[in-house]
């Protein structure tokens, strides 16, 4: 039977399994529109594409699946940039439908027309533009294979109007062929026995392993490994939660806000064994004194990230978790007491996790914003998915909440996208509507998406967004106060809204907490509310995040509170 | 140093956008590009000169493996190989040089093309050896106008040792 490309659009996200799509319906998407009622999967409409995207990225991070989201041509593709390369960035796979002016239009500057494909080339995977509704299902079938084949990310598929309105017989292709796009899965064995054999030799290594441990479900082999040779680890941003932050071997974040533990490790290390980590300027600091006595072993599913930043010894181009069981199977024939071989070394770094602790003033003045966060932590006994806007709430959020398990920090690592938090904790609540999700925001970053409330309201999320509020644009205050002369140009944000009376209007809950005494009973009667809420709180105004590399400064060379 | 990238891709609309706007974006200098179909149905291949040492390159040429259209990268810089470009360059041919300008481009076996009262029109195929020492060369009579291909390329057959 004859079927509209409408149709068929919704035929094989049924085949993909995808049962939440997040968007916002137009003209150029309205006939695809017409048909979601007829189908099982759940739409869900946000109130920016911008938003729908976020939420979408947030419901890929927090499931594993692939993020859908379907919105118009013209400004709906538009607004969906900043959300596609903030997945992008991340390595989160997402499939992006568009809307696009019919096929005879293209070109002609049309109404709600822009160039989507052309626009996203730098920040997606791939995209596509479906020329004929005859190529529409084998062009699905592959955004969907791309987007979480290989190292995942955002693919986009532009829908021309009249492709989506046209016929033709379905037929879901069963294989994709793609002679120019094959992933290496499997680690080279010779390369791992190199590893051994450097690992036999070192005596002081350490294992800094990235959101590519999470991305390929490694966790279990990166922790089992680490404990089986005694390494300490760090995690960047992105692979918080990759290893338990409760594990004796867990040394932290490290970077530009890392601990002190972590960045003298790295300094200090002979044998660097990177997984599933791209050695980012937030994490390396100056570079040529990143890990400058080790010798480096680099394992990541992406030949680019090898050798791009730092020059490696031992590159294994292979899925993490593969190459982690395999690292094991080589290790298994050897007979080191590896506990007693980096008892010193363990040593002496516990000597720098005891001597310089994540900690910050206590005093009786103002709620310091690291409390909240501790609070939260102690609140929930880490069991909540937290997601964080960008700023001084998301280093804070990464250095004093323990994350035990993967998946439960969502945050735009890379590109570093204000207004992210907010709905990729929405996206996480539909993937997961019995766990608590809260959003860790700052004053500023939650004014960038504060629109999805109306969407948290209307399907009743139970979502929970905690605002530091100091202010302040905080991080950018932060610069100023340690290196521009305290010259506060235009991060004072003298006339923020009444956030909870603001909550109050979009139909959530708002609970204020001014005094250090409240802070505990009314976070927990709030995070116990079946309701979105927003909860604002008022901490210590000119609060800097610490330890802080500056750019461009070797990691040792640390401020300390 | 100059390197010579040979790349096969997949012949669809925005291709050249891909691998050009990679370049652009990730701050990549193309010295020069030129594009045609293959034999193949569907399949194109690009040769890119581009500059820089060891490790750009190495990133350039996994850059460019990653994008999903291409198909095969070879770097001919360090292989034994053929690379020819086309140049076209009308040179000013009053009476007095038109004699010496036909020598020049009969030693290095160049076509005339084109011929008007004022000048010649040339047509120089070679490799970079041959296509500079004559440029220069014609350049003293002033140069109308030019247009080169930038040179494409190809691996030789024998890879023979070289001492």
């Amino acid at each position: 039977m004859e079927l509209t490309g409408a149709k068929i659009l919704l035929e094989c996200l049924g085949r993909e399994g995808v049962d939440t799509v997040f968007g916002f319906p137009g003209g150029a998407v309205i006939d695809i529109y017409d048909q979601i009622p007829n189908y099982p999967m759940q739409h869900v409409l946000v109130r920016h594409e911008q938003g729908a995207v976020h939420a979408a990225d947030g419901y890929a991070r927090a499931s594993g699946k692939v993020g859908v989201c379907l919105v118009t041509s013209g400004p709906g593709a538009t607004n969906t940039v900043t959300g596609i390369a903030t997945a992008y960035m991340d390595s989160i796979p997402l499939v992006i439908f568009t809307g696009q002016v019919p096929t005879s239009l293209i070109g002609n500057d049309a109404f709600q027309e822009a160039d989507i494909v052309g626009i996203t080339r730098p920040c997606t995977k791939h995209n596509y533009l479906v020329k004929d509704v005859r190529d529409l299902a084998m062009v699905v079938k592959q955004a969907f294979y791309l987007a979480r084949t290989g190292r995942p990310g955002p693919v986009l598929v532009d829908l021309p109007k009249d492709v989506v309105q046209a016929k033709t017989e379905f037929e879901y292709p069963d294989s994709i062929k793609m002679r120019s796009y094959n992933p290496n899965y499997q680690p080279n064995h010779k390369q791992l026995q190199k590893v051994g054999e450097l690992l036999s030799f070192s005596r002081r290594p350490v294992i800094y392993a990235g959101g590519g441990v999470i991305s390929s479900e490694a966790s279990e082999e990166l922790t089992g490994l680490a404990r089986h040779l005694n390494i300490p680890v760090t995690t960047t941003l992105m692979g918080l939660g990759a290893f338990p932050g409760d594990d004796p071997l867990w040394l932290g974040m490290l970077g530009m806000h890392g601990t002190y533990a972590a960045n003298m490790a790295i300094g200090n290390c002979d044998l660097l064994l990177s997984v599933g980590a791209r050695f980012d300027d937030r994490v390396t600091g100056k570079i040529s004194s990143f890990a400058s006595k080790a010798k480096i072993v680099h394992i990541d599913i992406d030949p680019t990230s090898i050798q791009k930043n730092v020059v490696v010894d031992v590159p294994i181009v292979s899925d993490c978790r593969l190459a982690l069981k395999g690292l094991r199977s080589v290790l298994g024939r050897e007979t080191t007491d590896w506990q007693a071989k980096h008892a010193d070394w363990r040593r002496e770094v516990d000597g720098w996790m005891a001597s310089h602790p994540l900690t910050y003033e206590k005093c009786d003045g103002p709620i310091k914003p690291q409390a909240v966060v501790e609070m939260l932590y102690e609140i929930t006994k880490g069991e909540a998915i937290i997601s964080t806007e960008v700023g001084q709430n998301q280093m804070w959020a990464a250095q004093f909440f323990k994350y035990t398990k993967p998946r439960t920090l969502l945050t735009s690592g890379g590109l570093g996208t204000m207004g992210y938090g907010f709905p990729a904790a929405i996206g996480a609540q539909f993937a997961f509507p019995d766990r608590l999700v809260i959003d860790i925001a700052g004053d500023g970053s939650i004014q960038m998406n504060i629109q999805e409330m109306a969407t948290a309201v209307s399907y009743e999320l139970p979502v929970k967004i905690v605002i530091l509020n100091n202010g302040y644009l905080g991080m950018v205050r932060q610069w100023q106060d340690l290196f521009y002369d305290k010259n506060y140009c235009s991060t004072c944000l003298h006339r923020n809204p009444d956030f909870v009376a603001l909550a109050l209007a979009y139909g959530a809950e708002g609970y204020r907490i001014t005094r250090q005494e409240d802070l505990e009973p009314v976070l927990r009667k709030a995070l116990a509310s079946k309701s979105p809420a927003i909860i604002d709180v008022q901490v210590a105004q000119e609060e800097n995040v610490y330890p802080m590399v500056p750019a461009g400064a070797a990691l040792t060379d640390m401020l300390l509170v | 140093m100059r390197h010579i990238l040979s790349i096969l891709v997949e012949n669809e609309p925005g291709v050249l956008s891909r691998v050009a706007g990679l370049f652009s974006g990730r701050g990549f200098n193309i010295e020069s590009l030129n594009v045609g179909p293959t034999l193949e149905k569907g399949v194109s291949r690009m040769t890119i000169c581009t500059r820089g040492d060891d490790l750009i390159v190495e990133q350039i040429i996994k850059q460019v493996r990653k994008l999903v259209t291409v198909i095969k990268v070879v770097d001919l810089t360090h292989m034994q190989s053929v690379d020819r470009e086309m140049v076209l360059i009308k040179v000013n041919a009053e009476e007095s040089h038109r004699a010496e300008i036909l020598r020049i481009a009969d030693i290095f076996r160049c076509k005339v093309v084109d011929v008007s009262a004022q000048d010649l029109t040339l047509e120089i195929t070679g490799d970079q050896g041959k296509i500079r020492p004559i440029i220069s060369l014609l350049q003293r009579f002033g140069v109308k106008e030019f247009a080169r291909t930038g040179p494409m390329a190809m691996k030789r057959s024998m890879q023979l040792e070289e001492d």
